[in-house]
């Protein structure tokens, strides 16, 4: 298996350049915030490990709500974002993409702060990288080359069936099967189809990752004692800050979600950036910290195969704290519109959101961490659109495929090569093609 | 379990609202609808005062006539209202159906279908007058309702005929017979979450600003401030300081003008199978997924909250799509999805699907919970079908259409994006509804590219899992037009006709 990494590059905007910066970015876009994939700063197309990448600017937009915590609200400058997920590791990645795109990277960073002609980029990026809290990958493993491959399977599948349809042969699922596999070995040996079989999991990946996947039981076994005999105190000291919390939810501004409409719908898939600031105090710290740690881990071991809880329709999601964990960065890439999105989040996985979310300043007020919250659709829509900030570049190496699409293009290889067990599984099989 | 704070359950004031979100007008066979800008705003706000609005009560004897009245947001600007209270009205009644390239996109409005083509939109209208009647009283009814007072205070911009239907849409099949119905005594309180199986009632304030909802809150409604001129005849916001209701007993109304191509619907139908009459209308009725005369292609006996027995059924039995097509127009326009994918009993399957590990690949293979719950997601439709009727026959044999045919799709609900926008793009017009890929809506779509990926084709699934496929259809419906309307409830009628008076 090749394992995904990241990269998150943050820097601060050097002052009066941000207008110049917009108007570069604009310019890798042939609709608003949907990359060419060939443009001339960064040409993404190139990298055949990118799967998704984006710039956006970090404007911070709720930061005054800390002010109902009694604190004086402390502004966020300006930032660049950059952040990409890839195949293989993120250094090899940056060493590629200095090497064939330095110029287009500089002229892009020469309008941040402490960037200058004579910067090593490499160890500019490297030294701006900030490392996630919590990462998701639809499928843990599946690579760019694989998505592409699989597509071009299932679509050559799909021609050679509506032509056997057309001919009018019998159809003895058995028989289709046979010929789908020779069809394809024809495909593969005149160089139509590519099928890369990915590389086995060696034991030096395997054996971390076994350690990786009892750390968490174990230190919850071994810490269990102490957990249950804090868990009252804890649970009371967060329903009093549930109980006093504000809820900071004014309706969203129509010029903001007129901008942020401007640049969604190109592709059947959208980046969603967000950035907001964690409620004041040691025990919301501590409750981000762990939810972030505990979704992570669940991303890592439980949910790297299509599903994020129910939700089917996330590409890649990424939670990052900045500015000494007083604030988060959201960034996913999401299939459908916007409001499809918060329709998953809320008629599905509201528990999941309230977990992680609820320690952002402002929230719909929760009970016991996972109740009401985001339940209450209206006011979590406000919080989530105040917060989400226009992606002005966006990449996605597949566009038109959705993250079911792509699964369902694995399923296909699977049933290709693995023939389905039985008539009736062949059926279902076929009617995924 | 725990008990639920401020649940909303008011009882719906039906002599404040108007009728048309009860009823559909259905024995008042004549309509006509008028689009028309104010010529002059006194003389407007005293018809306005005067007009003999249907209200939602029931009488002893059904009424011989009806007038409804909406607004666009340019018509309440025109009335004298001024921006901050149009602003507590919800973003996209404001900004136009046609106002934003990005909402286009996401309704399909785009290629043949885009506004540059449309012959009228909500911005350059101000106020749009229903007018229904009995058989031979609408011609009376009109003169009853357009008479001097009227010509002197506005200027009809668009007028839109409609013709007796019997129930029967211009392509020839039944229409409207999958209605949600609205529990009006609040009798069902709705579970926060958890409503596992599909039912069609929902609470009321999925239609009537200002109740309770799905999601048991109160519908978002405009308000203003208390001290505003002739706002006294307003209720007062509930849960707020100082603040009246403007919105409440109202509902936004969603009117769109499309245009059908009956005759190259049958034709196209026609020549797709061979020009066998039987063959012909099978596939017909696996493009409506339902025959002609109403009957759906899936059969069960489910019972189903509030569904009268033709609209009686579920998908649950028929994941795959081998009775009625996934992508099917009345699948894709009402899925009847639950809360969770189906049957989920006790707390352990419960769990287990909330976590996401209930996936049941066996029994639904590559088709898991791709389709958002139904329930969130609800029209009441008023439609009427205007232009010279057609039989499919006729429409098979004649050279040339007699003129132009359609439906004035209009439908109500409380909130715009949520319903008719999520409706319209994730169901109607995405080509990944329910996990398809390069099919819209076989009779809605407009056949251009959707997010750069083909909408055009429509696929028949079947039990042996060849599906056949039909590439590449024309396009049957064209959208003439199209507006966002807000449709007040009575006492807000009052305070339009009287606001902009007092202020100067």
């Amino acid at each position: 298996m090749i394992p995904q990494d990241t990269f998150f590059i943050l820097a601060p905007v050097a002052e009066n350049r941000a207008e110049d910066l917009l108007s570069l970015l604009n310019d890798m876009t042939k609709a608003p915030g949907y990359a060419d994939p060939d443009n001339r700063l960064v040409p993404f197309g190139r990298f055949g490990q990118l799967h998704v990448a984006r710039f956006f600017l970090v404007r911070a937009q709720t930061w005054r709500d800390i002010a109902a915590y009694g604190q004086d609200p402390q502004p966020y400058p300006l930032q660049l974002a950059f952040l990409g997920d890839v195949d293989g590791d993120r250094q090899a990645f940056l060493r590629e993409l200095v090497t064939r795109c330095a110029d287009g990277l500089s002229e892009i960073f020469s309008h941040c702060a402490g960037f200058d002609r004579g910067t090593d980029l490499l160890r500019w990026m490297e030294d701006h990288n900030v490392k996630e809290a919590a990462n998701y990958v639809n499928t843990r493993g599946r690579t760019v080359r694989q998505v592409h491959e699989e597509a071009a399977l299932a679509a050559a599948l799909r021609r050679e069936l509506t032509a056997v349809a057309e001919r009018g042969e019998a159809t003895d699922p058995f028989a289709l099967h046979d010929h789908l596999v020779d069809h394809v070995r024809r495909q593969t040996a005149n160089g139509t189809l590519h099928l890369t079989r990915p590389p086995r999991t060696s034991l030096r990946q395997r054996i971390p990752n076994w350690l990786d996947l009892i750390s968490v039981p174990a230190i919850l076994l071994l810490l269990s004692p102490l957990l249950l005999i804090t868990l009252p105190f804890f649970l009371l000291w967060l329903r009093r800050l549930e109980r006093t919390d504000p809820e900071i939810l004014p309706r969203p501004d129509n010029a903001h979600l007129a901008d942020l409409g401007r640049y969604e719908d190109h592709d059947v898939t959208n980046p969603f950036s967000a950035f907001g600031d964690v409620k004041p105090g040691p025990l919301r710290r501590l409750i981000t910290t762990t939810a972030l740690y505990l979704l992570n881990y669940s991303a890592r071991h439980i949910y790297g195969r299509g599903y994020l809880t129910r939700v089917q329709t996330i590409h890649f999601a990424r939670w990052v704290f900045v500015d000494d964990k007083r604030r988060v960065m959201f960034c996913s890439n999401y299939d459908g519109a916007v409001e499809s999105y918060m329709d998953d989040f809320v008629n599905k996985v509201a528990w999941g959101l309230n977990l992680v979310f609820s320690n952002g300043i402002g929230y719909p007020s929760t009970r016991f961490l996972i109740k009401d919250g985001a339940e209450q659709e209206d006011k979590f829509k406000r919080f989530l659109r105040n917060r989400q900030l226009p992606t002005q570049v966006w990449y996605k190496a597949y566009p038109g495929l959705t993250a079911r699409d792509l699964v369902r293009n694995s399923e296909i290889r699977h049933g290709l090569e693995n023939r389905p067990d039985g008539a009736k599984a062949l059926h279902n099989w076929l009617a995924k093609i | 379990m725990t008990q639920t704070p401020n649940i909303p359950a008011d009882p719906v004031e039906f002599d404040d609202m108007q009728g048309l979100i009860r009823f559909g007008h259905g024995r008042l066979v004549e309509a006509e609808f008028i689009l028309c800008t104010l010529k002059n705003r006194k003389a407007a706000q005293a018809w306005l005062m005067d007009a003999p609005v249907t209200r939602a009560t029931t009488l002893d004897s059904p009424p011989d006539t009806a007038l409804q009245i909406a607004f666009t947001a340019a018509g309440l600007t025109a009335f004298g209202l001024t921006d901050d209270i149009t602003a507590s009205f919800s973003y996209p009644f404001l900004a136009g159906m046609a106002g934003e390239d990005s909402r286009s996109r996401r309704l399909g409005d785009t290629a043949e279908n885009a506004p540059d083509h449309w012959s009228w939109t909500d911005t350059e209208a101000h106020v749009l007058i229903m007018l229904y009647a009995r058989a031979g009283g609408l011609d009376a009814w009109k003169d009853a309702v357009l008479g001097n007072a009227f010509s002197a205070a506005f200027v009809p911009i668009h007028s839109f005929p409609t013709r007796p239907n019997d129930g029967a849409e211009p392509f020839g099949f039944r229409d409207g017979i999958s209605e949600p119905k609205i529990d009006w005594q609040n009798a069902h309180p709705p579970a926060k979450h958890g409503r596992e199986d599909f039912s069609n009632l929902i609470s009321p304030g999925e239609v009537v600003l200002g109740h309770r909802n799905e999601y048991n809150a109160r519908s978002a409604s405009p308000t203003l401030a208390a001290d505003t001129p002739a706002s006294d005849v307003l209720a007062a916001a509930p849960d707020t300081d100082g603040l009246r209701d403007l919105g409440r007993n109202g509902s936004y109304l969603v009117f769109r003008q499309l245009a059908q191509d009956v005759r190259g619907f049958w034709r196209w139908v026609d020549s797709a199978t061979g020009g066998d009459p039987v063959r012909r209308e099978a596939l017909a009725a696996r493009m409506v997924g339902r025959e002609r005369d109403g009957t759906p292609l899936v059969h069960n006996t489910r019972d189903v909250d509030g569904s009268p027995r033709s609209n009686d059924f579920t998908y649950e039995d028929d994941v795959n799509g081998v009775c009625c097509p996934l992508g099917a127009h009345i699948r894709r326009a009402n899925p009847r999805t639950g809360d969770h994918p189906h049957h989920v009993e006790g707390r352990i399957a419960w769990l287990l699907s909330t976590l996401g590990f209930r996936r049941r690949r066996d029994k639904l293979p590559g088709r898991h919970d791709l389709v958002a719950s139904t329930r969130f997601h609800r029209l009441v439709r008023r439609g009427r079908v205007y232009g010279p009727d057609m039989t499919p026959e006729e429409a098979l044999t004649k050279d040339s259409a007699p003129g132009e045919q359609g439906l004035l799709f209009i439908c109500l609900c409380a909130d715009l994006v949520r319903q008719f926008e999520f409706v319209q793009n994730a169901w109607i017009a995405s080509p990944k509804f329910n996990g398809l890929d390069g099919e819209a809506d076989p009779l809605l779509g407009g056949r251009a590219p959707f997010s750069g990926v083909p909408s055009d084709g429509f696929s028949i699934q079947k039990a042996d899992g060849m599906a056949d496929h039909h590439p590449h259809l024309p396009r049957f419906v064209t959208v003439k037009g199209g507006g966002y309307f807000f449709l007040p409830g009575l006492r807000a009628l009052r305070f339009i006709a009287r606001h902009g008076n007092k202020e100067v």
